[in-house]
């Protein structure tokens, strides 16, 4: 079987995001696999053990030649990677993202299961994996929070707003996958040297037959306006010297709540 | 000037709307002479009652059978776009919303614009979203007049019916959906709910990793949430932990929630946990690291043990009433 994996290169959430002169998020320094792709990463290498044979493939789009978040994915044991990486990339909205994932999984070649995550850490449109189906004619199962194969058809538990449904339906197809699906592996240190030498096949926008369908035209929309959202007031504070149930209490009075 | 009309995809829990529809109906009505609606289900009767109390003249009923609503729905409205050219379609920014927007933008090959939390009509739509954990808002507009897609965040606007006659019905096929029709729901699971929604509480009582374990859950948080009449949540500490359910997520990957009055135990207020809670009218913070940034938004914030201060609490409330 072989499934590919979106995975999306993303800034360290960690540090504070900011935007550049033109409105895109600033992308300086390392990009780093997004966490929420490690479970894809994960669940794609149990499904390809289980099923005895095939392979794993990463499809990543990043303006900048990135390969750093690839190249843990790889260390996690996926075999390749697709990485559409060029310039006029920069803006590309879910849409645009959909199409260059999607030629890039045609590019792969023979690909039975896409994996993506429900939603990117910054990002989270939410909608790219099931525009990837769209684009591919192939049914979308999403917000799996558990994922079966038997017989060539996949069976996932959807989550739902009050519990979940049990959806199926046959390969080839795309899964999302919700975070905790399965607990993510580390790269082990042989891992991470094999990586180093794992095939990466970049092409560009143009090589994938995207020239103006990408970028800020493809996205046809403009930023209006952008400014700092107004602080909530930071109200009382107090140090629990045993009593500071009662200040809760008060509070609640004065809200009507009890 | 008003834009000319604007569509609602419905989403349903049984056959009562959900309220996040509801808030979109609403909007909608502010910014468009005619509102209509879409759904993808077998109540449409039950529907077109209630989005014709908040203001949708049509309801447009596709039957999914047993397939994705969303992706269902999806051709649906692709079609109905191409022959009645709304000015925009509104969306849920849900599990069947995502889906629905998602495949309807490819059919139409128009971007969709996501996670919105605020719409302004007049002649052209501005759409206005929030980033880095909602500390910095976006507005955004299409360059061009065709139809616009959004999805809006729950919690965005206030539902207000208007007190509408019942929409008009009208049955649509289904249409081809190629191979995305196969994808076929076998079974629902209804997780277990006491005690009111998450979403639609007044009050909400959320544990983060502060409260220890999971078997302190359910004294410290579902017994202060069942004594105000509440509803429990959680940060994803204790979710992605294995303690509670991901229903009870509460922040940007999970609920978003604005009841009256929010509790948060032992949660340090991480900007993902906040997008989902800060426009909460009052914030009760209970957290033993006076740094805490949850104390940040807090109205009321005691720097304390939740293994003290919580069981006090319950104490003094229970003997008031
Ligand atoms: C893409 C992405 C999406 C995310 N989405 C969400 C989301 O939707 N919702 C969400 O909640 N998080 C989300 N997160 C995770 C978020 O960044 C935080 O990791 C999480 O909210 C932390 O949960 P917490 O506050 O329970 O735990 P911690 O940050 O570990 O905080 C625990 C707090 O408990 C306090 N404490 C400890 N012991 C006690 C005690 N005895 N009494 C009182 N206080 C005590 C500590 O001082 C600390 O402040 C997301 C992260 C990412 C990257
Ligand atoms: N640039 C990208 N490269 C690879 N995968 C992506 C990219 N953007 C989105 N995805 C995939 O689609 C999922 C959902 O993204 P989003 O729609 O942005 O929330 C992500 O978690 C990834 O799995």
């Amino acid at each position: 079987m072989h499934v590919a994996v979106c995975v999306k290169q993303i800034p360290d959430p960690a540090v504070p995001g900011a935007l550049n002169a033109d409105h895109s998020l600033k992308r300086e320094g390392k990009l780093i696999l997004d966490e929420s792709d490690s479970y894809g990463v994960e669940m794609a290498l149990q499904l390809v053990s289980a099923a005895g044979d095939g392979e794993v493939t990463l499809i990543s789009m990043a303006p900048n030649g990135e390969v750093s978040g690839l190249r843990t994915a790889l260390a996690m044991g996926a075999a390749k990677a697709v990485l559409a990486t060029d310039p006029a990339l920069a803006g590309t909205d879910a849409l645009g993202t959909a199409k260059v994932l999607a030629k890039c999984i045609e590019r792969a070649g023979g690909v039975d299961l896409v994996l993506a995550a429900t939603e990117s850490s910054d990002g989270y449109t939410g909608t790219v994996p099931a525009q990837v189906a769209e684009l591919l004619g192939w049914p979308a199962l999403t917000f799996a929070k558990h994922v079966e194969i038997a017989d060539g058809k996949v069976t996932i538990q959807r989550q739902t707003e009050t519990g979940y449904d049990v959806v199926q339906a046959s390969l080839p197809l795309v899964v999302s996958v919700t975070a905790g699906v399965v607990e993510p592996r580390y790269p082990s240190f042989k891992g991470i040297m094999a990586a180093k030498n794992k095939p990466v096949d970049q092409c560009t926008a143009a090589d994938l037959g995207l020239g103006d369908q990408v970028g800020w035209s493809g996205a046809r929309q403009s930023i209006t306006n952008v400014e700092q959202a107004p602080a909530r007031q930071a109200g009382e504070k107090f140090e629990d010297d045993g009593t500071g149930f009662e200040k809760v209490v008060t509070f609640l009075e004065t809200l009507k709540v009890i | 000037m008003a834009l000319n009309k604007v569509w609602v995809y419905a989403e349903t829990n049984g056959d009562k709307v959900t309220t996040a529809t509801l808030e979109l109906l609403t909007k909608a009505r502010e910014i468009a002479t005619t509102v209509e609606a879409i759904y993808a289900g077998t109540a449409g009767d039950a529907v077109a009652t209630q989005v014709g109390e908040y203001g949708a003249t049509t309801l447009y009923v596709v039957d999914p059978g047993a397939t994705l609503p969303g992706q269902t729905a999806a051709t649906a409205i692709a079609s109905l776009v191409g022959q009645h050219s709304p000015d925009a379609v509104l969306f849920v920014q849900s599990y069947d919303g995502r889906d629905a927007m998602a495949r309807v933008s490819v059919k139409l090959d128009r971007p969709v614009l996501t996670n919105g939390f605020t719409l302004t009509g007049d002649d052209k739509l501005t759409f206005g979203t929030a980033i880095f954990g909602g500390t910095v808002l976006v507005d955004a507009q299409y360059t061009d007049a065709s139809v616009a897609l959004i999805g809006v965040r729950p919690k965005s606007f206030t539902a207000e019916a208007s007190g509408g006659a019942a929409a008009a019905v009208v049955a649509v096929e289904t249409g081809d959906a190629g191979r995305a029709a196969e994808a076929t729901v076998l079974e629902r699971f209804e997780e277990e709910q006491t005690g009111p929604k998450l979403e639609e509480a007044a009050v909400v009582v959320s544990g983060g990793r502060g409260i220890g374990a999971a078997e302190n859950y359910k004294p410290l948080v579902e017994e202060l949430a069942k004594l105000l009449k509440g509803a429990f949540g959680a940060s994803r500490a204790i979710v992605d932990a294995g303690w509670v359910p991901y229903a009870l997520q509460v922040g940007q990957t999970g609920k978003t929630v604005k009841p009256k009055l929010y509790v948060a135990l032992g949660i340090s207020g991480a900007t993902q946990h906040m997008v989902g809670m800060k426009n909460s009218d009052n914030i009760v913070a209970i957290n033993k690291d006076g740094e805490a940034p949850i104390f940040g938004i807090a109205d009321l914030g005691i720097v304390g043990d939740v293994h003290k201060v919580v069981p006090a609490l319950i104490d003094a409330i229970k003997a008031k009433s």
